[in-house]
């Protein structure tokens, strides 16, 4: 039978075909869905882990039982899961190991655009990467196949337009489990120094082996047709290549590390001029020059995505295209109509502090009217940034900047850096906008949550007791919509002199739908058009320029009840209310 | 045939499953599909686009710029935003209804009126479609995307049945019968 299938619908399909037993991930765009479509097979063990690390750890014991397993993150997650991949490298696997890792060309949801390839290389581990769907799932099965005859964890690599987009496969069954049993096996997976440094050299022969496979793999294909301009490239990027340059011969990689550069030397002499052809970093172009193959210089921009038109471009391809850009309002994405995380941030703005941001939601409160972030690098990093900026300043910094963090981002890699403020004595004032649920990525629940990736109820980790058992002494819980409570509060902690948390208890209106109650509107008779409630910033909240006054879209509105503590001239009420 | 349809609009507004629709027929109908998106902030109110690529073999799931012959703007001026995408050929597939930006709503910025009236003649097809008209009609505000559907199943070469089959695979049961008359009304002249 044949489907159209996302590329990440694609992945989870090829899990459930190869037979893989365990799957543990962390969300993150554009990932998220492999491990969110594994979920309904029942077949298969998943399981959202609290990070990257944590995941790929967790599929690492389920391949040294002897089962096969995935582990699939966005390329940041990777850093977080980079400490044990390096040494899994060198453990190798029992049953395999396959680590689906997406990259995000252009950025459109990321902090950096950095190229995992360059991660198959500094792991010395095969990386495969599809082109389209069809190929997600046929190389997923094909990384199970390497990763237990070589003996290795297997890097497969998306992107955004791999991963979000949909072409026809042809569906599978689903293949026999493997069973290896539990290895017990010292030398291999203890990794003291006298057993690594055998290890090590294991990985330098596996490379060697692995070139050679590569040479004689179907993964790879040369498709001869005009001598006169030959490409390598891969992935998506085959696909604009294919449409631009019908005309050319091309080299296909389907595993793009190791690279056998005899088939690369091979294809070279069969056409007059080589080029390679990639998106982000010059990868393939470097591993090849440094092996004195000649290839042409293309003035190609590292920055960003490719496309059929760049492609075009690149080859000196011009073509007449009206190129009309017009001036248009644009459309940010925006905190939903109802968002928990409104209220803190307007007393966050309200008081002028550094909010040291996260990744999630709640950064999109950087944008105006609230404008209350001033800075986002990567999950957790704004408890611990908040403390340096603490110790920088003796002190005195700690009494205007605040740490803001979400419940997943904290569970992430927050809660080490909330240990290590209490530890080394700092000021901080920690912000944990607890609403219940991983917004960003599309609602997964987390260790937070109380219900597992199947929907089943699972323990809540309470912040209250967590926070006091790391030893803060000051937390309090408020209500993020009752604005003069977190003014309070906000005010009374960032001058303490000891770390305190503040954790806010409303859910994400995704999470529970049921806080959502009958909607506000504006009394025009008492609207005096003072613009306050405009600046919460809620989508539901509109601005009759004509009139000169408020009013409000009662189809988005959720209820929420944040408004009304804005206006000093009792203008917004309730529908329904006596 | 080849076809290259971009559907846009703003997030919220069921264009990813109705582009998910789109591909579903295409492959009923024994073609080739491919279809690329970016949603990452789809929820919040943020500008999506969707390429749907039919063809006997179709590589790049991406449409090239100046390559789409269909424009579905579900929203009345967010075809002004992808332009580059047109041809002197390019029909457009318009529902009337505004969703205003933030900006605009915050009086900011003025919602382009005039503009779009200047730009709607310069494709080769014009379809008006008041979609939350049709789709009260229809019984539920929510199918403004059905009612575009509809629209475009008039101007493609594929069996109704095709399109009604899918909708009904596709569509949670208890609202089927006010997709399928959501369409019908798209589909109506
Ligand atoms: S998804 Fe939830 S957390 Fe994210 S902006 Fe919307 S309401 Fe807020
Ligand atoms: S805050 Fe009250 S008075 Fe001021 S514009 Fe809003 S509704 Fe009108």
């Amino acid at each position: 039978m044949k489907k159209v299938l996302s590329g990440n619908e694609a992945f989870a399909r090829g899990a459930f075909e190869a037979g893989v037993k365990v799957v543990s991930s962390y969300p993150g765009t554009p990932s998220t869905e492999i491990t969110e479509n594994v979920k309904f097979y029942d077949e298969i063990y998943s399981e959202w882990a609290p990070n990257e690390k944590v995941a790929f750890e967790v599929a690492l014991g389920a391949s040294l039982a002897g089962k096969r397993a995935m582990t699939c993150m966005k390329h940041v997650g990777l850093n977080v899961a980079a400490d044990p991949l390096m040494t899994a490298s060198y453990t190798g696997v029992n049953g395999g190991l396959a680590v689906v890792v997406a990259d995000d060309p252009n950025m459109y949801s990321s902090q950096n655009e950095q190229d995992s390839r360059n991660y198959a290389r500094f792991a010395k581990v095969p990386m495969l990467e599809p082109s389209d769907s069809q190929e997600a799932k046929d190389f997923l099965i094909k990384a199970y196949e390497i990763s237990e005859k070589f003996c290795t964890p297997v890097l497969v690599r998306s992107c955004t337009r791999l991963s979000h987009s949909k072409t026809v496969v042809a569906l599978g069954e689903r293949g026999e489990e493997v069973d290896f049993g539990l290895e017990n096996n010292i030398p291999k997976w203890v990794m003291v120094p006298a057993n690594a440094r055998n290890r090590r050299k294991f990985v330098e022969e596996r490379l060697v082996k692995l070139a050679e496979f590569s040479k004689s793999s179907d993964l790879n294909r040369v498709e001869i047709n005009s001598p006169k301009i030959g490409i390598i490239c891969s992935g998506v990027v085959y696909q604009y290549v294919k449409e631009a340059m019908p005309d050319a011969s091309i080299l296909k990689l389907g595993m793009v590390y190791p690279i056998s550069f005899d088939m690369v030397r091979e294809f070279a002499s069969k056409v007059e001029k080589l080029y390679v052809v990639e998106e982000l970093d010059r990868f393939l172009e470097t591993e090849i020059k440094a092996q004195g193959i000649k290839v042409e210089n293309l003035n190609r921009d590292v920055c960003g995505e490719l496309s059929v038109d760049k492609v075009k471009e690149l080859f000196g391809i011009k073509e007449d295209i009206n190129v009309e850009k017009l001036e248009l309002p644009n459309r940010p994405p925006n905190m939903c109509p109802g968002c928990s995380h409104r209220g803190m941030f307007y007393a966050i703005s309200r008081l002028k502090l550094f909010a040291v941001g996260d990744i999630g939601c709640y950064t999109l409160g950087l944008l105006p009217p609230l404008s209350a972030i001033n800075s986002t690098v990567c999950m957790g990093a704004s408890v611990s940034m908040t403390h340096g900026i603490d110790k920088a300043s003796d002190g005195k910094l700690a009494k205007k900047a605040v740490a803001v963090i979400g419940d997943s981002t904290f569970l992430h890699t927050g809660v080490n850096g909330l240990m290590n403020i209490v530890y080394n004595k700092g000021f901080s004032t920690v912000i944990i906008l607890d609403n219940r649920i991983t917004g960003m990525t599309g609602h997964q629940p987390n260790p937070a949550t109380g219900i597992t990736i199947k929907g089943e109820p699972a323990p809540k980790i309470d912040f209250e007791i967590l926070a006091r058992a790391i030893g803060v002494k000051h937390v309090y819980t408020v209500d993020p919509f009752d604005i003069n409570q977190c003014l309070e509060v906000l005010k009374r902690e960032v001058e303490r002199e000891e770390p305190s948390v503040i954790i806010t208890n409303r859910p994400c209106i995704f999470a529970d739908r049921t806080v959502i109650s009958s909607p506000y509107f504006v009394d025009t008779e008492k609207c005096t058009g003072c613009k306050a409630c405009t600046r919460i910033g809620c989508p539901a909240i509109l601005w009759d320029d004509n009139e000169k006054q408020a009013f409000i879209d009662e189809t988005l509105c959720t209820g929420c009840g944040l408004c009304p503590r804005v206006c000093r001239f009792d203008a917004i009420h309730q529908r329904g209310e006596k | 045939m080849k076809v290259d349809i971009l559907m846009v609009g703003v997030g919220g507004q069921g264009i990813v499953l109705a582009s998910d629709i789109v591909c579903d027929v295409a492959l009923l109908e024994g073609y080739d599909v491919k279809k690329s998106e970016i949603h990452g902030m789809a929820q919040r109110g943020g500008s999506v686009v969707s390429h749907v690529r039919i063809a006997d073999k179709v590589y790049s799931p991406v449409i090239p710029f100046g390559q789409a012959d269909i424009i579905v703007s579900f929203e009345y001026m967010e075809f002004l935003r992808y332009l580059e995408y047109k041809n002197e050929d390019t029909k457009l597939l318009l529902n009337t209804n505004k969703i205003y930006p933030p900006s605009v709503a915050m009086a900011e910025a003025d919602y382009p009126e005039d503009t779009v009236e200047n730009y709607k003649t310069k494709f080769a097809i014009l379809v008006e479609k008041d979609g939350l008209k049709l789709a009260e009609k229809a019984g539920n505000v929510k199918a403004v995307s059905t009612v575009m559907l509809g629209a475009l199943a008039k101007i493609l070469d594929f069996k109704k049945e095709s399109w009604l089959e899918v909708i009904k695979d596709r569509v949670p049961s208890k609202v089927v019968d006010v997709n399928i008359k959501a369409f019908e009304l798209g589909y109506a002249d």
